[in-house]
């Protein structure tokens, strides 16, 4: 990590304290989580205050963390059906329930200091509420506009002070929110012409999910922690 | 006589000038227009959603779908943000080849948005001079991927080849006489760098001619003087980057100021606006367009004299040579498992931005350790750029959307990814 950014995080620790917690990270970046009732004080904080500086917000994404770390590929009960033979499938959980995993959502919050050049990123986990709420930094940064009713469209999460909270990539109508981890990759409905009724109309989709390339996590000892340290030092 | 009311206008999905599928919902009052609000995902794929259920590698192709006019420079945010995560080194050659590549995306892009924009606005030739040029630069794809405009050819550790050392020439065909072929085929006797070489001399001359047509146009001036104006701070407020960012005065490149690849190592200038309106954010792309070519120029010197790998030896990560894997078991299993399976990622994120023909382009991605990335959020600068739509056209004429929609260098592949 170059000492631009260590001079940095100095400063955000004496600044905020226990308030922004630094995450690990092993790209030369800095990483904070952070509480989101203090998303808004802190996020001013850091717009405002000419040790920061952070002026722009370049990106706000939406995190479903449902599936983190779990891979597909059972190879013990493997099955002669093809490709798709060992993924063992979860079965679509429909979001009816009052309260999700409290690490399940995160938004995380790209910033970028023009007059510093350094970059940051926030992560702020919704909480176990279902509806997901977090507050909206519209008001800090203007751009966050439509970046938060992206997140809002794909992952429900919503943001309270946005001023227009609609739906903005998904089709008039859609039902659910297609980046979460249990929305089916193909989708719920599909759209054909009915020459009968002389319309568009919705049906269940008839395609079935298939894994090509299961997935598979696999410990490369070659990345662990303390070999990396030496061969950065 | 009667009280003329505001009343709301439908632009869009299917128009000339929305530059794709914009459905645009307008407020006007008379001529002018109150409130724009830009309806937007018609052409939305769910490429992130998709990059999750694939193999690292097997997304690069979406990538150059995202922004359909500067496909490589997609590409290399994806594989940046790749490499920094599994700490793959990228030989020099390659670096060298993605920075010629990248600029002359940058070329290519420009000159798109240039016949575009100008077409929009009155300017019917510049389509046609626009795309004169852009046919020999897709020529450069074509002969370096074998496609000319997807081509899928960086990879994660290089690039995909090295750089052919012959052109592909055209074929003899009965609607095309001796002389004919003789002339198309004048160029394409050497290398591809020779190629491109004679395109960078020529080029200049070019976008002369661009000048000569527009910039003291009275017509253009008439249509981009003062239009779409944008002050420096709101500039940063809204999130733009890229020539809109510059456009408005904002000395912001991450080429010079956070450079990645060997952008350290050539010389180039970045031109920076002065009042923030279409006009300024038109000059500043043109002189891009002048500073790309000399970067290119540098490359090709570079290139020529240091011939060497282009892409790295790390077989966990790229395919071992065809030859290689005839005779080397090891190879072989490497090869077996790469296009199989895929490489594990270690666990963590990282977030890599380019600066992309329309401003910074970045990727971020969240791995658990698999083969697949868990999430990836493509940070796309058009989508900064139109939902500031409402705010530039305000108290503008109708006329004046369409050179917004032009000045903003909106491409839908990149806003509905």
């Amino acid at each position: 990590m170059s000492e631009l950014y260590e001079t940095l995080a100095a400063r955000i620790h004496e600044r905020f304290g226990e308030k922004m917690h630094r995450v690990p990270s092993t790209c030369g970046e800095l990483t904070y989580e952070l509480d989101k009732d203090s998303l808004i004080e802190i996020a001013t904080a850091l717009r405002n205050e000419a040790a920061f500086g952070f002026e722009m917000l370049m990106d706000v994404c939406g995190v479903d963390y449902l599936n983190y770390g779990s891979d597909e590929w059972m190879t013990n009960e493997a099955t002669d059906s093809g490709f798709s033979r060992g993924v063992e499938r979860e079965p679509v959980i429909l979001d009816e329930a009052d309260e999700f995993d409290a690490d399940r959502f995160a938004v995380v919050y790209h910033l970028l200091s023009l007059q510093h050049n350094f970059r940051l990123r926030l992560r702020v986990f919704t909480g176990s509420g279902n509806p997901p709420i977090i507050k909206s930094v519209v008001d800090i940064w203007n751009g966050a506009n439509w970046f938060e009713r992206e997140v809002f469209d794909l992952y429900g999460v919503l943001f309270e002070g946005h001023p227009d909270l609609r739906r903005i990539l998904t089709d008039y109508g859609f039902i659910g929110h297609p980046f979460r981890k249990d929305f089916p990759l193909t989708g719920n409905v599909e759209v054909s012409y009915d020459a009968d009724e002389g319309r568009v109309v919705y049906k269940p989709v008839s395609i079935e999910p298939r894994t090509l390339v299961p997935r598979v996590i696999r410990d490369d000892n070659r990345y662990a922690a303390d070999l990396k340290d030496a061969s950065d030092g | 006589m009667a009280e003329i009311q505001s009343y709301t206008m439908n632009f869009g999905p299917q128009h000339p000038a929305a530059h794709g599928v914009l459905r645009l919902v307008l407020e006007i009052e008379g001529e002018t227009i109150q409130k724009a609000d830009p309806h937007i995902g018609l052409l939305h794929r769910a490429t992130e959603k998709l990059a999750e259920s694939k193999p690292f590698n097997q997304s690069i192709g979406y990538m150059d779908r995202l922004d359909y006019v500067s496909m490589m420079s997609n590409e290399h945010a994806y594989v940046m943000a790749i490499e920094k995560l599994l700490g793959v080194q990228v030989p020099e050659r390659a670096q060298y080849i993605r920075v010629m590549f990248d600029e002359i995306t940058r070329i290519l892009n420009h000159l798109m948005w240039l016949g575009a924009h100008g077409l929009d606005i009155g300017a019917m030739t510049m389509f046609l001079y626009c795309f004169r040029e852009r046919e020999d630069l897709m020529d450069c794809y074509e002969a370096v991927s074998g496609t000319r405009m997807h081509a899928t050819y960086y990879r994660p550790g290089g690039v995909y080849r090295d750089l052919p050392d012959t052109m592909p020439k055209y074929q003899e065909s009965k609607f095309r006489s001796k002389k004919e072929l003789d002339r198309m085929n004048a160029k394409r006797e050497g290398s591809l760098l020779d190629f491109i070489e004679a395109f960078c001399d020529r080029f200049p001359g070019c976008v002369d001619e661009y000048e000569t047509l527009l910039t003291d146009n009275r017509i253009w001036k008439q249509r981009t003087v003062n239009i779409g104006v944008v002050s420096p701070e709101r500039a940063m407020q809204l999130g733009f980057s890229g020539p809109m960012l510059r456009g408005s005065g904002v000395e912001w490149d991450l080429r010079k100021k956070q450079p990645y690849e060997v952008y350290d190592r050539v010389d180039f200038d970045i031109p920076v606006g002065v009042n923030g309106d279409c006009y300024d954010r038109y000059l500043v792309r043109v002189e891009e367009m002048r500073q790309s070519n000399r970067i290119i120029k540098e490359c090709i010197a570079w290139l020529r004299k240091n011939p060497g790998a282009v892409i790295a030896d790390d077989h966990k990560v790229t395919p071992p040579t065809r030859v290689e894997m005839k005779d080397d078991m090891e190879s072989l299993i490497h090869h077996f498992k790469l296009f199989t399976e895929g490489y594990c990622v270690p666990e963590g994120e990282a977030y890599a931005a380019v600066e992309h023909p329309k401003g910074e382009f970045g990727i971020y991605i969240v791995s658990d350790g698999a083969n697949k990335p868990y999430r990836v959020k493509i940070r796309a600068p058009g989508f900064a750029h139109l939902s500031a739509m409402s705010e530039m056209v305000e108290g503008h004429m109708l006329a004046d959307v369409v050179a917004v929609i032009g000045t903003q260098d909106i491409v839908f592949g990149e806003v509905d990814r």
